[in-house]
Parts: structure tokens; C-alpha cells; sequence
């Protein structure tokens, strides 16, 4: 049998081919037809209607999610992706923060160093501890500028009234949470940051020791008031460590995930994202 | 009218509505692609700041809440504790809580729009633009030692004097007895809210029948406040009133 002479690309025609995009789809079926990728994945998907249903249906992660939407709703001009941003920062912060806590003692005595051990010693520690704070300092913008979207749409408007208050304790835990945060490196920048945050718990009106009325009610000295409390003691040492550490580590993230979960669902339950009516 | 782009694909029957899977999900994970990339970077080139070990004894200054708190830190200058530091923030949070119950204007559900809810617009605003992120970056980038003003070219002394210069409202009128100055700041800043309140009422009376008049009792004084920490800041900051209404208890 006389060889076949080989073939002789045209580069007319591949130059046309990638021009059109016919290319793509050329290298897409010979990746998807070769040994490898069958013997790999036992059959292809079907793009249609009733996979895509299935597709978010079917899928844990991604059930929350209606299966269809608004075409509105799409554009990035509308939502400015915002919502969905903040709680992306707060997963990377729940991420690095676990990896922190394996090194970090909320101590007097070892705090400070454990964040020197952390930053030149622990392989990428400085890497999760830079992405745990400016993941913290991000959300908190993120937070502000999704609120601000949600007030110039109009969305907290019936039938969305309750989720806007669930939102604004949430825009509240996530300063409550980058705010005991910010205590625990035990540096100057921290102790005297939550130093001038809590000393306006000494003002509180009637519960303060400083504040308005405090002389009518009995009992409240600079040790037993409302700033005594956040702080466990009457200045910013050792137990407000501790007590910042625990809400900043396990109360406010629980308290904020509870109430996140509310807030997503009840996003579907009020009709989902929302548009012109 | 321009036409309405063709689906790409022939799956879609209703064209407004799509389905998740997969136009919304590869917006969400081109986002969250972005984001991280972002956040990686910005991780590897920026250190979290480490200053040396807490210490009770040296205290730094300024000293500076984090920077989200510093419009409220910055408040301080004008109004005291209690108020700056307690009632602002609690307002603040509650205010915002009620917005939904106080703005019943059912237009502007759902969509961008100016001309249709002017006012609502102005006043959230002006509270999250000016009263918040703008205190902020003056509380981060303006203030210095002891507080004080500095402009960014100026070098932050510590020693820099300022003229104690500021009184009393009461006593700028030439008011110097101290039962007299108490019930003249009662009468200036209860007339502010009673005489604010009734002009309120009486200009939009109609909508009495409609909006209730709990409802409109309570946006007015939420506005009121709002206004008058604004007041404030511009009668000191032009004035030099330190203080309007003075009590054994509080002082506003």
C-alpha cells in the first residue's frame, strides 16, 4: 500500500478556524474523546434544562441557591457581588484563624511571643496571619459597601423588612468580631486600641461608672460596671485577654453563623433576590 | 428598541428568567477567584502590623481605636462619652434596624433609583458617607498627638499648644448664673427636638392619615439627632460652643 503523503496544514484555514472560535471546540472534542478523559469519567453532560435544575438540586453546597433567577439579578451593576464577597472573607477568616489557634495561646505571658514564634518560626504563619487580617479588615468593607447596595435598591422593602434587621446584627458581629480580634496580638497597637474602644463602657448611662445616673444605681464602681464586664477586670490585662479570645473565637462566630444561615434563607423564603416588582 | 439578546443556548424557555446553574454559579466563582487571588496578594506583599509587647505603663500617643470605630472616636471631640461612645452607637444600630418600618415609600423596591426616594437617598447618604467614612479618614490619616488636627504635610508634635477657647452656649449669651444657664440649654435643646418635631407634623400633615403618627414621630427624632450632631460639630468647629446644655448629670 502506497504511503498517504502527510497532510499538509492549511494556515489559511487554521487562521480561520481560530478567528471563529471553531478551534476551541475542535480542541475541546479531542481532549474529551482521548483514552484518558474516557476512561476517566464514565459518561459526558448533557446540557439540558433538567441538568441544570439538577445541578443546584441535588448538590449540598449548592442548594441554597434557587434554580433558576431574574436575568436582572445577574449583573454585577446590581449586586456588586457584595454579599457573596463578605461571607467568602469570613470563610478565609475561619480558615486561617483554625490554623492560628493551633499555635496561639490567649495567655498574658505567652501571647505576645506565640505571635513572634507564629510570624518568623511557623512555615507560611505569617502568610495565614496577614490573610487573617486583611481578610477581617476586607470584610468589614465589604459588609458596609453590601449594606449601602441593599439601601439604594431598595431591598430591605417588603416584603424584606426582617432580613435588613438580620443584616444590621450582622454588619454589628462583624465589627464585634474584628474588634476582639484586634486585642489578641497583645502588642501596644492592640492593648490601647481596645484600651480607648472599652473605656466608653465606663460612660454607659447608669451602668458605667463614669456615666450619667451611675449614682443611682447600686453597686457600680470602676471594678463592677458594663466596662468590668467586657473586659474582666478594670484594666485591659490578662482576663480581657482570655474573655476577647473566647468571644472572638467561638461565641460571635456561632452567634454570626446562626444568623447568617437566617439570612440566606431568608432571601429564598422572601422571594429571592430582589428586583423590580 | 434594541432587541433583547438572543439566549445563547436553545435551553432557556423563559428568557427573563435563567437558570442558576450555570450563569449565576460561573459569576460566583469567577468572584470568588478574583478575591482570593486578591486577598493572596495583598497577604504576600503587606505584613500585619506587630508593634512591641502590650504595656500598660506607656501609653501611646494618639491612641487610636481600630480604624472602623474612629468616626465615633472622633465624635468625642464634640460630644462626651456617654453620648460618643454609648448612645451614638446604640442609636446608630437601631436607627438603622428601623428603616425598613419608618421608610414606607413603596416605590424604589428593588431597583436604583433617585428621583423616586430623594430624601431616604440623602439622609443614609449622608450618615454612611460624611458622618461615617469621612470621620474615618480623618480619625485615621488627620489625627495626631493629643487628638489635635494635623494636615498631611504637617509633622505630628507632640507639644503642638491649642487654645483652650471654647465655653458654654449659655455663657456666650452673656448668661452667668448656673440655674439660669441649666434651664437656658433645657430650653435650647428641648425646643430644638419639640420645635423640629412640630414643624415636621404641621408641614406634612396630610400624611398623618397614611404614614401614623408614631412612625413619622419617630423618623423626625432619629433625623434630629442626626442634624444636630452636625449642629454641634459646626457650633464648635465656628463657634467654639463647647457645651449647650449643662447638667450635674450630662452634658450635651
Amino acid at each position: 500500500m502506497a504511503a498517504k503523503p502527510p497532510e499538509i496544514p492549511n494556515i489559511a484555514e487554521i487562521m480561520a478556524k481560530i478567528k471563529s472560535g471553531a478551534i476551541f471546540g475542535e480542541i475541546a472534542k479531542m481532549i474529551t474523546e482521548s483514552q484518558v478523559w474516557t476512561s476517566s469519567f464514565r459518561h459526558g453532560y448533557a446540557d439540558t434544562p433538567r441538568n441544570r435544575v439538577l445541578q443546584i438540586a441535588s448538590n449540598v453546597w449548592l442548594h441554597l441557591h434557587p434554580v433558576k433567577m431574574h436575568r436582572h439579578a445577574l449583573r454585577i451593576k446590581f449586586t456588586w457581588c457584595m454579599g457573596g464577597i463578605t461571607f467568602l472573607l469570613f470563610l478565609s477568616t475561619v480558615v486561617t484563624g483554625v490554623i492560628l489557634m493551633f499555635y496561639y495561646r490567649p495567655v498574658g505571658e505567652y501571647a505576645y511571643f506565640d505571635m513572634k514564634y507564629l510570624q518568623y518560626d511557623v512555615p507560611f504563619g505569617m502568610l495565614m496571619r496577614n490573610m487573617h487580617r486583611w481578610a477581617a479588615h476586607a470584610m468589614v468593607i465589604t459588609v458596609w459597601l453590601h449594606m449601602f447596595r441593599v439601601f439604594l435598591t431598595g431591598s430591605y422593602k417588603p416584603p424584606r423588612e426582617f432580613n435588613w434587621v438580620i443584616g444590621v446584627f450582622l454588619v454589628t458581629f462583624t465589627l464585634l468580631l474584628s474588634f476582639t480580634g484586634y486585642l489578641l496580638p497583645w502588642d501596644q497597637l492592640a492593648m490601647w486600641a481596645v484600651t480607648v474602644g472599652t473605656n466608653m463602657a465606663r460612660a454607659t448611662p447608669f451602668l458605667g461608672h463614669e456615666g450619667p445616673f451611675q449614682e443611682f444605681v447600686f453597686g457600680v464602681s470602676p471594678r463592677y460596671d458594663a466596662r468590668s464586664v467586657l473586659i474582666g477586670g478594670s484594666i485591659v490585662g490578662p482576663p480581657a485577654l482570655l474573655r476577647f479570645y473566647v468571644l472572638h473565637c467561638i461565641f460571635i462566630p456561632l452567634v454570626a453563623g446562626a444568623l447568617m444561615i437566617v439570612h440566606f434563607w431568608r432571601i429564598r423564603k422572601d422571594g429571592g433576590i430582589s428586583g423590580p416588582l | 428598541m434594541a432587541e433583547a439578546p438572543a439566549p445563547r443556548k436553545k435551553v432557556e424557555v423563559n428568557v427573563e428568567k435563567v437558570h442558576v446553574w450555570p450563569y449565576l454559579v460561573r459569576i460566583e466563582f469567577l468572584c470568588a477567584i478574583i478575591t482570593i487571588l486578591l486577598l493572596a496578594v495583598w497577604s504576600i506583599t503587606i505584613d500585619a502590623p506587630l508593634e512591641e509587647a502590650a504595656n500598660p505603663t506607656k501609653t501611646p500617643n494618639p491612641s487610636k481605636a481600630p480604624w472602623y470605630f474612629l468616626g465615633l472616636q472622633d465624635i468625642l471631640v464634640y460630644f462626651d462619652p456617654w453620648f460618643a461612645g454609648v448612645v451614638a452607637p446604640v442609636l446608630i444600630i437601631v436607627g438603622l434596624m428601623l428603616i425598613p418600618y419608618l421608610d414606607i415609600n413603596p416605590k424604589g423596591n428593588g431597583y436604583y433609583t433617585y428621583v423616586e426616594r430623594k430624601f431616604a437617598i440623602w439622609v443614609y447618604s449622608f450618615g454612611f458617607l460624611v458622618l461615617w467614612i469621612a470621620l474615618i479618614i480623618m480619625g485615621v490619616f488627620l489625627r495626631g498627638p493629643g487628638w489635635n488636627l494635623f494636615m498631611p504635610w504637617q509633622f505630628w508634635d507632640p507639644h503642638k499648644v491649642v487654645a483652650l477657647v471654647s465655653v458654654d452656649l449659655p455663657y456666650a449669651f452673656g448668661i452667668r448664673s448656673y440655674d439660669m444657664a441649666n434651664l437656658f440649654g433645657a430650653v435650647v435643646v428641648l425646643g430644638y427636638f419639640a420645635v423640629g418635631t412640630a414643624v415636621y407634623i404641621f408641614m406634612e400633615r396630610k400624611a398623618i392619615k397614611t404614614v401614623g403618627i408614631t412612625r413619622m414621630l419617630i423618623k423626625i427624632n432619629l433625623v434630629l439627632i442626626m442634624v444636630g450632631i452636625v449642629v454641634k460639630i459646626v457650633l464648635r468647629l465656628a463657634f467654639n460652643i463647647k457645651y449647650i446644655w449643662v447638667t450635674p448629670w450630662f452634658n450635651v
